[in-house]
């Protein structure tokens, strides 16, 4: 089975002269959540526009379930959904017609029953006769994601899903997005926050100033380039590594009140056990000790430092 | 799916049809207002006073060329505003993410814009009859021109909207150049009337072929013959079509 989606080597400059994306090669497996994650500028929703055909690629290749979007734009289209950055509502429309109306847009004959199921979902049933612009913003939320999912898509893009929007509804919205993929439902989500990939995603792509940095499966990422640490609050503050350590990966902080050490989580042993019968021969004598281990947000920033 | 995307022709017709049945009363009342008005002032004020026209009385005279002035305004600022408001609000999106082609497109917004000018036209064909006896010669004709006019018009007004950035691009075309053009072309006058060289400077007002088709369809003459004015029409339709597939094409204004 061909990937649900598949891009290779799109290009997108603009007359005046930037390049949004400077040839982007990019598969995304069937049944999947995958998230796009870069800074702002980084060019992700200029990628997934060019996918929903609202902008022009200007080189390029990409299928979708194997057929060309340029040309086969009919089939590809009705398989995919996009809940923009945006909340672009008609206001004076009710929710009910908005969603029915995307509905009838995207090809599908009605199906009241579907909407219905679908407005139950979103809890948005109870305002189906309200009209958009008498919602709240999580609401008028939904309504953007009723009317992408109103044609039964295969694949969904979200762009930004979760920017400005308050913890319970970012909690929801994590839920839905992970009952869909139990659907069956591809998800490609874009964001620049970290956590919400670590959370969702089956896999990253870091995309930085229009190019993919790289693309990886979530835990594979983490286990990779995730470091771990050892926190030592030092009883008594140390003004340098001693001499009897020297070898070790370690450093001072905190004016010598806190010693680091970093190791490799997937290293044969961590070393932890002999740094500390090390330390207590030495008589070096600690309060409090903790471990971290660094999250998504540091792998990326190093990346696009590197980039 | 195969072939065209009815489901979605008819997802956006009927919503530019619903939008204008949220605003019926200035659908309706506007112009059935407005013809009132200009049959108060023409017709029973000045027309008084004004020997037959052409054969036929004043009142019933200007009868087509009022309807062809509301019908190009109406068409323009239907159309225009139906693609423009989504290209302002942003839903515009929705539009071009879809399985729709610019054909189709097109026809579900300008089938819109177009039915409520015939509409708009028939009220005011029906409004005019309590104010004069009217007669049509041509009655398939007349709803032929009124069809045609209606569509020709609405094209236009759709690339308006595409090509406007602002609201008031948007009202600058029409109220600069259609309404003054329809005014000097004879929509209340035969520009027989007038005295050389503006007669024949006339002719080169396109509104003067649409207002001669229609009053001919009307009271059987009219200021150039009816294959001038059929030719006119087609070609400004030809040419509307024209660029409107250039737009889409070219994404012009519409996506980047």
């Amino acid at each position: 089975m061909p990937p649900i989606l598949s891009i290779s080597g799109v290009e997108k400059h603009y007359d005046s002269g930037l390049t949004a994306l400077g040839g982007v090669d990019l598969a995304v497996r069937r049944g999947e959540i995958f998230a796009l994650l870069g800074p702002n500028g980084a060019g992700k929703t200029t990628l997934i526009s060019i996918v929903c055909g609202t902008v022009t690629m200007s080189a390029g290749t990409v299928l979708v379930a194997g057929r060309n979007i340029v040309t086969d734009f009919r089939a590809t289209r009705s398989t995919i959904g996009l809940v923009p950055q945006e909340i672009a509502l008609d206001i004076f429309s009710t929710v009910w017609n908005t969603v029915q109306f995307s509905r009838g847009l995207f090809g599908r004959a009605p199906d009241p029953a579907y909407i219905e199921q679908l407005l139950r979902d979103l809890s948005l049933w109870d305002k189906r006769h309200s009209k958009t612009i008498e919602l709240s913003g999580g609401m008028k939320r939904r309504v953007m994601i009723a009317k992408a999912l109103s044609h039964e898509p295969e694949l969904l893009f979200l762009d930004e899903p979760t920017a400005g929007v308050d913890v319970n509804l970012r909690r929801d919205m994590w839920a839905l997005v992970r009952r869909l993929r139990d659907r069956g439902v591809t998800i490609v989500l874009t964001t620049h926050y970290i956590e919400e990939a670590e959370e969702m995603a089956d896999r990253v792509g870091v995309i930085d100033k229009g190019r993919i940095l790289l693309v990886e499966d979530t835990a594979a990422l983490m286990e990779k380039m995730g470091k771990r640490r050892l926190m030592l609050e030092l009883q008594q503050p140390m003004a340098a590594i001693p001499a009897e350590l020297q070898g070790w990966p370690l450093e001072l902080q905190s004016d010598g009140q806190r010693m680091v050490f970093t190791f490799d989580a997937h290293g044969e042993g961590t070393g932890i056990a002999a740094l500390l019968k090390r330390l207590g021969e030495l008589g070096i004598d600690i309060k409090d000790l903790e471990t971290t281990r660094s999250s998504l947000e540091d792998i990326f920033v190093s990346l696009v430092e590197r980039g | 799916m195969r072939g065209i995307n009815l489901h979605g022709i008819w997802a956006i017709y009927r919503t530019e049809m619903q939008r204008a049945l949220r605003t019926v009363w200035q659908s309706i009342a506007t112009p059935v207002i407005t013809t009132a008005l200009y049959f108060v002032v023409f017709g029973a004020a000045i027309g008084s006073h004004m020997q037959q026209m052409g054969g036929v009385d004043y009142g019933a005279f200007i009868v087509p060329g009022l309807m062809m002035l509301t019908i190009l305004t109406q068409s323009i600022s239907n159309a225009s505003i139906a693609i423009y408001f989504p290209k302002f609000t942003g839903t515009l999106f929705e539009i071009l993410s879809a399985p729709l082609s610019a054909f189709e497109a097109v026809v579900a917004y300008v089938g819109a814009a177009a039915t409520k000018s015939i509409g708009i036209g028939l009220i005011i064909l029906v409004t005019a009859t309590f104010f004069v006896d009217l007669e049509i010669r041509h009655p398939f004709w007349m709803l032929g021109f009124l069809a045609i006019t209606s569509v020709a018009f609405s094209l236009f007004g759709f690339i308006i909207g595409i090509w406007a950035k602002s609201f008031e691009q948007l009202a600058i075309i029409p109220s600069l150049v259609v309404t003054p053009l329809t005014f000097l072309g004879g929509a209340f006058y035969s520009i027989d009337m007038l005295a050389q060289p503006w007669r024949t400077i006339s002719l080169f007002n396109p509104v003067v072929y649409l207002v001669s088709g229609f009053r001919w369809s009307f009271h059987g003459v009219g200021d150039v013959s009816v294959a001038a004015s059929l030719a006119f029409m087609t070609g400004f339709m030809a040419i509307c079509l024209a660029i409107l597939w250039w737009m889409f094409r070219t994404g012009y204004r519409l996506k980047p």
